[in-house]
Formats: structure tokens, sequence, C-alpha cells
């Protein structure tokens, strides 16, 4: 298992590498990319800004869930900082099982916990020359304080 | 005791830091933290009840905060 907040271009081959082992019939390969359209809005690029530590130590924290959920070691996750054009992987994720249905939900588990808890933020820039955090407009608040309770 | 409490993306942007000292008694509480940032200038950007990690991880509102704690809040994550 590995996870990493990487600063260069995502290379999701060198990931599908990384957790092929005999023991595993399947290896589902997860590719977040940016779009060229979010909420009605065309997109030219974009840069993901990090609490770096918190970051990387919560990654961790998912891929070690899935791997204790799903009973493998094999899982590698990298997510992106800095500046994206479109198209460029935003985040890679590679689980490997002996079965399908279990790399399937791990990937799934992965991807879902990260959205809903990795400390990153996107700020999008539009063909019209703007620029936004997304998800901040407006009352910004999650008011999620039972996230807290989770995991303290 | 001086808290240091980290802040990111709008919220950075609101406060014009990325990083502000409060002086804070003795045995302050994650949400009293949370409400001194909002009496600053500029803080009632910053909603009711923000995510909130201490010594990153998430942390609850009633968590009692230290000297040496590094406190952040979290605006609403974007990743993936």
């Amino acid at each position: 298992m590995r996870t990493g907040m990487v600063e260069g271009p995502l290379d999701p081959r060198a990931l599908l590498d990384e957790v092929a082992q005999h023991r595993n019939g399947a290896t589902v390969l997860f590719v977040g990319t940016v779009r060229e359209m979010n909420e009605g809005e065309a997109v030219s690029g974009l840069d993901y800004s990090a609490y770096a530590g918190m970051a990387e130590s919560e990654l961790a924290s998912i891929a070690r869930e899935a791997a204790a959920r799903w009973a493998t070691n094999d899982i590698v996750v990298e997510h992106r900082t800095g500046s994206l054009q479109l198209g460029e992987a935003s985040v890679v994720i590679a689980v490997a099982h002996p079965h399908r249905g279990e790399a399937y939900e791990a990937s799934r588990y992965i991807i879902e916990e990260l959205k809903k808890r990795l400390p990153v933020w996107k700020r999008e820039h539009y063909v019209d020359g703007r620029a936004e955090w997304v998800n901040q407009t407006a009352d910004m608040g999650h008011g999620t304080s039972d996230m807290g309770a989770r995991q303290a | 005791m001086t808290v240091r409490v980290l802040l990111f993306a709008s919220y950075a942007d609101a406060l014009g830091a990325s990083e502000v000292a409060l002086e804070m008694p003795a045995g302050a509480l994650v949400r009293d933290v949370l409400a001194r940032v909002k009496s600053l200038a500029s803080g009632k950007r910053i909603p009711d009840k923000p995510l909130v990690a201490v010594n990153q991880r998430y942390a609850r509102e009633d968590q009692a905060v230290t000297a040496s704690d590094e406190v952040a809040i979290i605006p609403p994550v974007a990743g993936g």
C-alpha cells in the first residue's frame, strides 16, 4: 500500500504495475481528470492547494481503511497538487484483489471518502478569465462536526 | 496562551492571512477558538460550524486546545 500527494503529472500505468501481484485476479484503475465543464461553466484549468501534512495522513488513513475492510494491501493512491490543464489526471487509484467485486468496492470507497475528507481545495479558472474556489461561494459551512466524532 | 490557527483557500482570502495567532485563555475549546476567529475583521465569512482539525486530525467543537496545538479551519474540501 502506498499513498501520496504529488506535484508533477500522474502516471496511471505506473500505479497499475505497482499493485500487480500473481495472487490477484482483478485490478481496478480509477483516473479522475479535469473536465471542461463544471456546473455550466467552461473551465480552462485549475489549481489544487492542500493542507500538506494532513492531506498526506488523511489519504493514508483512507487507504488503510479500505485495505482492512476488503483485505488487500495492493492499493496505491496518488492525488495531484498544483496547476492542472483540461484532461490531466487529478487522482489515480489502483486497487488489486483476488476478486473483482472487492476491487471495485474498495476503489469506490477510496474515491468517495477522499472527496469527503481530503483537505484539498480546487480553484477553477474559466474560459472567460474568472477564477473561483469550488464549493466555497455563499454559505460554505459543512457543519459536519460529526466528522470529528467519527474519527476521534 | 497563544494558539496558531491555519486558514486555507477562500477562508485565507477572506481574512487576508493563511495563519493567525490568537491569545486564548487556558482551557479554551475548539468552539472558543472559532468564535474568536469569527470576531476578527472579515471573520464573519467563516460559517458557524466549519470543519476544524487539531494537529491534523478532524476535531469536535468541544475538544480542548493547548498552546502547542496546530488548529486549522477546513473549508469545504474539493479533491478528487
